[in-house]
């Protein structure tokens, strides 16, 4: 998984590439959290329009940085979700935690 | 009626989680599923493939077997392990509920294959393995 980061209003954006499963989730995790310390950035947008495949690991990865920037007050959002992967958003109710966005653009505003 | 079937065996390595998937995807292609069909059943192969790795095996690495059968438009996909197996199988298959937190598991990996595939049984002995069997009659076929 290659993911590509940018930051806009104060706001990390995390452009995954590839697929997300538990091969590829502890890399992610790791460039993801470092990112994070990084910057001391709170708010955090997940893209995936370049993520093909998504298991529950995926979810995992999510919930982890969400509970990670939840002590600094911090938001999460995600936007391109392809429908197989919404629907795994779905069946663990991470829509109840974070929100889902049109585009990276809406989520800025919205954060 | 039409029948097909293979077996694979592979080490339980986490980047083998990719080609199990792969390959059944590319078995079930005969019954020319739908890109929605496929997708599930990749990700069910997923994550019954990594629990046997993670879970089953504990990152020690021993073999994992995948065993899929067409019977006209059925597929039947077993997953097998022969490592730890599970005490408590209804416990185990509880949405959220994982053994492992500090993995980031989201225990959401049984509710998964549950939701995308038709059936899913599941038969563990401590200590000898688990065998996990989902079935997914294709639509389109
Ligand atoms: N093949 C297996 N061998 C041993 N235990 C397993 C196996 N598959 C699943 N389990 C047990 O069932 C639990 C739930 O599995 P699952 O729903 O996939 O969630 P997760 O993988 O996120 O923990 C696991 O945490 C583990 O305790
Ligand atoms: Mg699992």
């Amino acid at each position: 998984m290659q993911l590509k980061f940018s930051v806009e209003d104060g706001c990390l954006i995390v452009e995954m590439h590839g697929e997300l499963d538990h091969h590829s989730a502890e890399g992610a995790r790791i460039k993801i959290d470092n990112k994070i310390e990084e910057l001391g950035i709170n708010k955090l947008i997940f893209d995936f329009a370049g993520v093909n495949f998504m298991d529950s690991s995926g979810i995992g990865v999510i919930i982890g940085r969400y509970k990670k920037l939840k002590d600094y007050d911090g938001k999460v959002a995600v936007v391109n979700l392809k429908p197989q992967i919404k629907k795994i958003f779905e069946l663990s109710g991470l829509f109840k935690i974070l929100s889902e966005f049109e585009s990276t653009k809406e989520a800025l505003l919205n954060l | 009626m039409f029948k097909n079937e293979m077996k694979l065996e592979f080490p339980s390595k986490s980047v083998n989680e990719s080609f199990a998937r792969v390959v059944v995807a590319a078995f079930a292609s005969q019954l020319d599923p739908t890109l929605e069909e496929l997708s599930d059943v990749k990700t069910a192969v997923s994550e019954a493939v990594t629990n046997a790795i993670i879970h089953g095996y504990e990152d020690a690495e021993g073999i994992v077997t995948l065993r899929c059968k067409i019977e006209d438009n059925k597929l039947t996909i077993e997953v097998e392990d022969n490592g730890k197996g599970i005490e408590n199988v209804e416990l185990a298959r509880q949405p959220l509920y994982t053994s492992r937190p500090e993995l980031e598991r989201s225990g959401m990996g049984f509710t998964v294959m549950e939701t995308f595939m038709d059936s899913v049984e599941v038969y563990s002995e401590l200590g000898k393995g688990t065998k996990v069997i989902m079935t997914k009659t294709f639509k389109s076929a």
